[in-house]
């Protein structure tokens, strides 16, 4: 991320130039759209630019290169998993037969993405232990949606329907409480443990006739395994509720704890942190959810069936009536899915759970790295991540996570999860993957520390990071009280940008 | 395993750090008896073993199709230098931009998104994307139930099915309502939205309405009167939610000329191959009015603390991370590198390209329609269309299979979508684009006339 | 020393109450932990509050609290500023930042609420 690299650029409107394009597509026949009621019509054609291909390839070239991506760099992001992205399965996603099949196309013509998309579902129910999966929803929070859902179908279709609240841990992810809410639940959140983990007495008390279920992570948060799952479960289910895992840390456990045979009724997997769909800068993913057999009669439709001849189909519309029905248009998100499919056969059952060895080792080699040198809250040894804090950092020198993770970009390294989760006191939750050589985990901790002394004897350096970045800190209180969300033509008011 | 760089050197070496002597020992908090049974997986394959099996599997799908199947998704040319620059590691390889200072190409682009579609559906502020059009629906009417304080939803039968049904699911959440307006079943208004039906529904007392939903084209390939319909609504104070179709709007007024108050549609025309269902890319869009309900991610411009232009994630505080469970939405993934797919297809094309697109597509599909009428198969509904609509075949189901055997996939069979309805058990929903050849045209209109035993299309 | 003719709640609300109308705010320890405070959402003239539930919503770029009432009343006033100045709020938290306005049921509720000292005593151990 040095000085010397490409300048920023102006807007594409501010490119724009009349005239400049073309040549994509035929022209149409003059009276194409005579046909259309003047009604109908659009009065003015929308303002959009006009820029010649070399202006787009430029434009959009330079902007890739302000980005830092794992392709050019290390993101040790807790709870991200932000693993290597196999090119392979970019060339696979992109074979015509899979990229060009429409949605809708009839099964016979689709035997090939069916196949994939039904071996996908085995695969992942024998990784999670669970009776049946669905590949339907389009990211791991449309996952907890559809999860929780079945959870309440379930309720419903026992009379149960006063089961209106869902337990969560206070260290859970936002998406948990917010899923609950959207499904129509009061969400209770149960603060945890002084050693990180469930409270179960608390938790104990909380269960009862008006519990839907709990959402856990496991392992939790903070990178450390639930000891006390188990008796957890077994209160859940004593309660008459049911156990949702969210999967986004099944990176820490793959080959060594099945959630569906220890108990869990339902799990969604992230297919875009643990199976190496890449994020494309936000996304796209895919939430996967597994189910155990309680649940089973709730998926979303359509599932995909394996007729006796060995042939592949799509249920028909209307052919479960007990399935919730569905969270969007068509199968699923496909196209990631082909990749997730290519990253399982890669690994195979031996290749998965040295997935999660590394991953594991790697955390803890990191964590003993830092803990002369940050307070790590919770010393046993951790899973694939682990927190670490700079609350002695900042009482002794002023300078805070936030200023430290600034300051990492100057090292060349994506800064970790910030002050998540939220009941540690200027948090970074650090987690490295399988995929980082150890001459970057070293680099990294390195700079971790070497920021640590800086903060001690030069804290402006810190306190003002980033410095080599292509810009600098911003006013985001200022874009969020007068937000601008998409160009218009200058009015002289706006922040204009550096000649090109 | 294939990705990982560990030697047994480095494993040594970082365990002898630890201070344990093998990784079984980090695992040791697991307790026993939750410990998983062996993976029941085969071993994994080595690159070449997997290139060759996937090559397998693509071509055992059906390319060489002349395909006439729309029906929410289009097959639409995708200039190469899209997915040129899609393949840079430095695009999709990113993550969130979390961090501003070193996202700002995907920050940026995804402003640039947010303006071209703004200026596409003619509304103030556009979201950084939903997952697909049928979600961005769902959204748009949970997001008229928290700006009115009402609980009830209209949307039109002629919406798509998958996006009614997706409304169905996601409104079960609270006691929200959902209620569908009926289409005209004939005359010259037949297969669009009932508005005496409309008028109907919006003036029961017992349930105020929060917004009314209708499509543009509509399922069936029709224009709807959309401008009485937002008067309709906007007289009951419900809000008016258009769903859209983005390249058509190079040619149709948008909703922003029709007084909209929020649109949604799908994105996948803007350059995003069909890929069996996604992923797509979901366009939500409202008023500035309206703009602290929008879900999801936004970005805005700024300036750092050198006044340099910059763009950063803003309004952040409405997200699941900060609001939890008092979010609008549990939204956190989106569609970004999608969103990016549609900028770069709408820079390369420009406005005159996308109007010629939309413009190929309904002369296609008007030859398309006189192809197959001169082999007598006519329309279903004889209102306007863009470059869609059902034709009416009797024995659908059957001749759609046999036109198959012939290699032509002749739209979609409307009692699969529709299984109910007895208005379209001999529809078959077709779909012309720019990218569909008078010589398919032929070979649809051929084979059509020889199953129904008559003239051959001159 | 917080302002000594106001009184507050443990959530960090400030009230100054003159005859039945009552002015309602956030303290300045509230403000300096929220950060910039980007947003402010109020009721609606004419809503009813209770005292300690909430009335509105404050955020800051990063944060999000809940406003909870003081005192029982019905809303007579929001503080217009606020729409596009909610830095207000930061800058001057017992003044210009002001946010509501009520017409207050019953002052003897404000012997529930904490004096300056206490307040401050409040503060100190936070």
């Amino acid at each position: 991320m040095g000085v010397t690299g490409p300048r920023l650029q102006s807007t594409i409107f501010e490119k724009s130039r009349p005239g400049r394009g073309g040549g994509k597509v035929p022209h149409p026949p003059k009276d194409a759209l005579e046909r259309l009621p003047t009604a109908a019509r659009r009065a003015n054609p929308p303002a959009l630019p006009e820029l010649n291909e070399l202006e787009v390839v430029r434009h959009y070239t330079n902007l890739s290169q302000l980005n830092f991506a794992i392709d050019t760099g290390f993101y040790p992001l807790g709870s991200c998993t932000m693993k290597y992205n196999p090119k392979v399965n970019e060339w696979a996603a992109r074979l015509p037969g899979f990229a060009g099949l429409h949605p809708l196309a009839p099964d016979a013509t689709a035997q090939g993405t069916l196949q994939v998309l039904w071996e996908l579902e085995e695969i992942l129910a024998e990784i999670s232990g669970m009776q049946a999966v669905s590949l339907q929803p389009a990211a791991g929070a449309q996952g907890e949606l559809t999860g929780i859902l079945m959870i309440r179908a379930y309720h419903r279709s026992r009379g149960d329907a006063d089961r209106l609240e869902v337990l969560v841990p206070d260290s859970s992810h936002g998406t948990n409480p917010a899923t609950a809410s959207m499904a129509g639940f009061k969400t209770i959140t149960i603060a945890s443990a002084p050693d990180g983990g469930v409270d179960l007495a608390a938790f104990r008390a909380a269960l009862g006739p008006r519990t839907a279920a709990v959402m856990i992570t496991n392992p939790s948060t903070l990178g450390l395994f639930e000891a006390r799952i188990g008796d957890l479960l077994e209160a859940v289910h004593a309660a008459g509720a049911l156990a949702y895992m969210d999967g986004a840390n099944l990176n820490a456990i793959l080959g060594r704890f099945k959630p569906g045979e220890a108990g869990f009724d339902v799990m969604h997997i992230n297919t875009h942190k643990t199976f190496s769909t890449p994020h494309g800068g936000g996304g796209p993913g895919a939430g996967p959810v597994g189910v155990g057999a309680r649940l089973v009669p709730f998926l979303p439709a359509p599932r995909v069936l394996r007729e006796d001849d060995g042939s592949f189909r799509l249920e028909r519309t209307g052919e479960r009536p007990t399935s919730i029905g569905r969270l969007r248009s068509f199968v699923g998100n496909t196209g990631v899915l082909v990749r997730a499919y290519a990253y399982l056969l890669a690994h195979g059952a031996d290749g998965l759970r040295e997935v999660s060895d590394d991953a594991v080792l790697a955390a803890n080699y990191l964590k003993t790295r830092l803990s002369g040198t940050y307070d790590i809250p919770y010393a046993r040894h951790c899973k694939h991540e682990f927190v670490a804090s700079a609350a002695t950092i900042k009482r002794t020198t002023g300078v805070r996570t936030l200023d430290i993770a600034k300051r990492l970009l100057d090292y060349g390294f994506h800064p970790p999860t910030i002050y998540f989760p939220l009941i540690v006191e200027e948090a970074m939750l650090i987690e490295p993957t399988e995929t980082e050589a150890i001459e970057t985990l070293d680099a990294f901790a390195e700079a971790l520390i070497a920021i640590a002394g800086e903060a001690a004897a030069t804290p402006e350096l810190v306190h003002e990071a980033p410095h080599s970045a292509p810009v600098r800190r911003l006013d985001e209180a200022a874009a969020a009280r007068q937000p601008n969300l998409r160009w218009r033509p200058m009015t002289g008011a706006e922040t204009p940008c550096p000649d090109i | 395993m294939p990705y990982g760089p560990h030697t047994p050197a480095d494993r040594e070496r970082m365990l002898e750090v630890i201070g344990v002597s093998s990784v079984d020992e980090l695992f040791a908090d697991i307790p026993a008896a939750l410990r998983a049974s062996r993976l029941d997986l085969p071993a994994g394959l080595s690159e070449l073993e997997l290139a060759a099996h996937l090559q397998a599997l693509a071509a055992r799908n059906r390319t060489d199709l002349a395909s006439f199947l729309g029906a929410g998704a289009y097959r639409h040319f995708q200039p190469p230098a899209v997915d040129q620059i899609l393949l840079r590691g430095e695009w999709y390889t990113a993550y969130t931009p979390y961090q501003p200072e070193v996202s700002q190409g995907t920050l940026q682009s995804i402003y640039e998104y947010q303006s071209l579609l703004a200026e596409l559906v003619g509304l103030d502020v556009v979201s950084a994307s939903h997952y697909d059009g049928a979600a961005a629906t769902a959204e748009a009417a949970l997001m008229a139930c928290r700006a009115t304080g009402r609980r009830r939803i209209l949307v039109s039968r002629a919406v798509h099915r998958h996006y009614r049904e997706t409304l169905a699911t996601y409104l079960s959440g609270g006691d929200h309502q959902l209620v569908e307006i009926p289409a005209v079943l004939s005359g010259e208004a037949a297969g669009t939205t009932d508005l005496a039906e409309l008028e109907r529904l919006l003036a029961d007392p017992s349930g105020p309405v929060a917004g009314v939903i209708a499509g543009q084209p509509n399922f069936y390939g029709l224009l709807e009167p959309m401008a009485e319909i937002s008067r309709l609504a906007h007289a009951a104070d419900a809000l008016f939610v258009a769903v859209i179709e983005p390249v058509s709007l190079a040619v149709l007024a948008p909703p922003g000329a029709y007084g909209a108050d929020i649109a949604a549609g799908e994105g996948q025309s803007l350059g995003i191959p069909a890929q069996y269902g996604g992923p797509y890319l979901g366009i939500l869009a409202t008023t500035d009015a309206q703009v602290r309900q929008i879900p999801g991610r936004l970005v805005g411009m700024t300036a750092d603390l050198d006044g340099q232009r910059a763009f950063v994630m803003t309004m952040r505080a409405r997200e699941q991370d900060i609001r939890r469970e008092r979010a609008a939405s549990n939204i956190c993934t989106n569609q970004a590198l999608l969103a990016l797919a549609a900028s770069v297809y709408l820079a390369c094309l420009g406005p005159h390209g996308l109007r010629d697109v939309a413009a190929l597509g309904a002369a296609r599909a008007a030859e398309l329609e006189a192809a197959l009428r001169g082999v007598g198969a006519g329309r279903l509904h004889p209102g306007a269309y863009l470059n869609e609509f059902v034709l009416r075949v009797p024995d659908a189901r059957s001749v759609h299979q046999r036109l198959l055997d012939r290699g032509v996939l002749a739209g979609l069979v409307m009692a699969e979508v529709e299984p109910d309805d007895p208005n379209l058990v001999d529809g078959l929903l077709v779909c012309a684009t720019e990218v569909t050849t008078p010589d398919e045209i032929r070979r649809f209109a051929d084979a059509l006339g020889a199953e129904l035993g008559g003239a051959r299309w001159a | 020393m917080v302002p000594q003719d106001l009184r507050y709640t443990k959530d960090h609300e400030w009230v100054r109450l003159a005859g039945d109308v009552a002015t309602v705010g956030v303290t300045k320890f509230a403000a300096d932990q929220l950060g910039d405070i980007v947003f402010v959402e109020l009721p609606a003239v004419g809503v009813s509050v209770a005292a300690f539930a909430t009335f509105g919503v404050v955020e800051s770029v990063k944060a999000v609290s809940d406003l909870f009432s003081p005192l029982s009343g019905v809303v007579t006033e929001i503080n217009p500023a606020l729409a596009g100045q909610p830095e207000l709020v930061n800058g001057d938290p017992y003044g210009e930042g002001w946010m509501v306005k009520l017409k207050v049921a019953d002052p003897t509720e404000l012997a529930e609420l904490l004096d300056p000292a206490a307040y401050d005593q409040l503060i100190a151990e936070a």
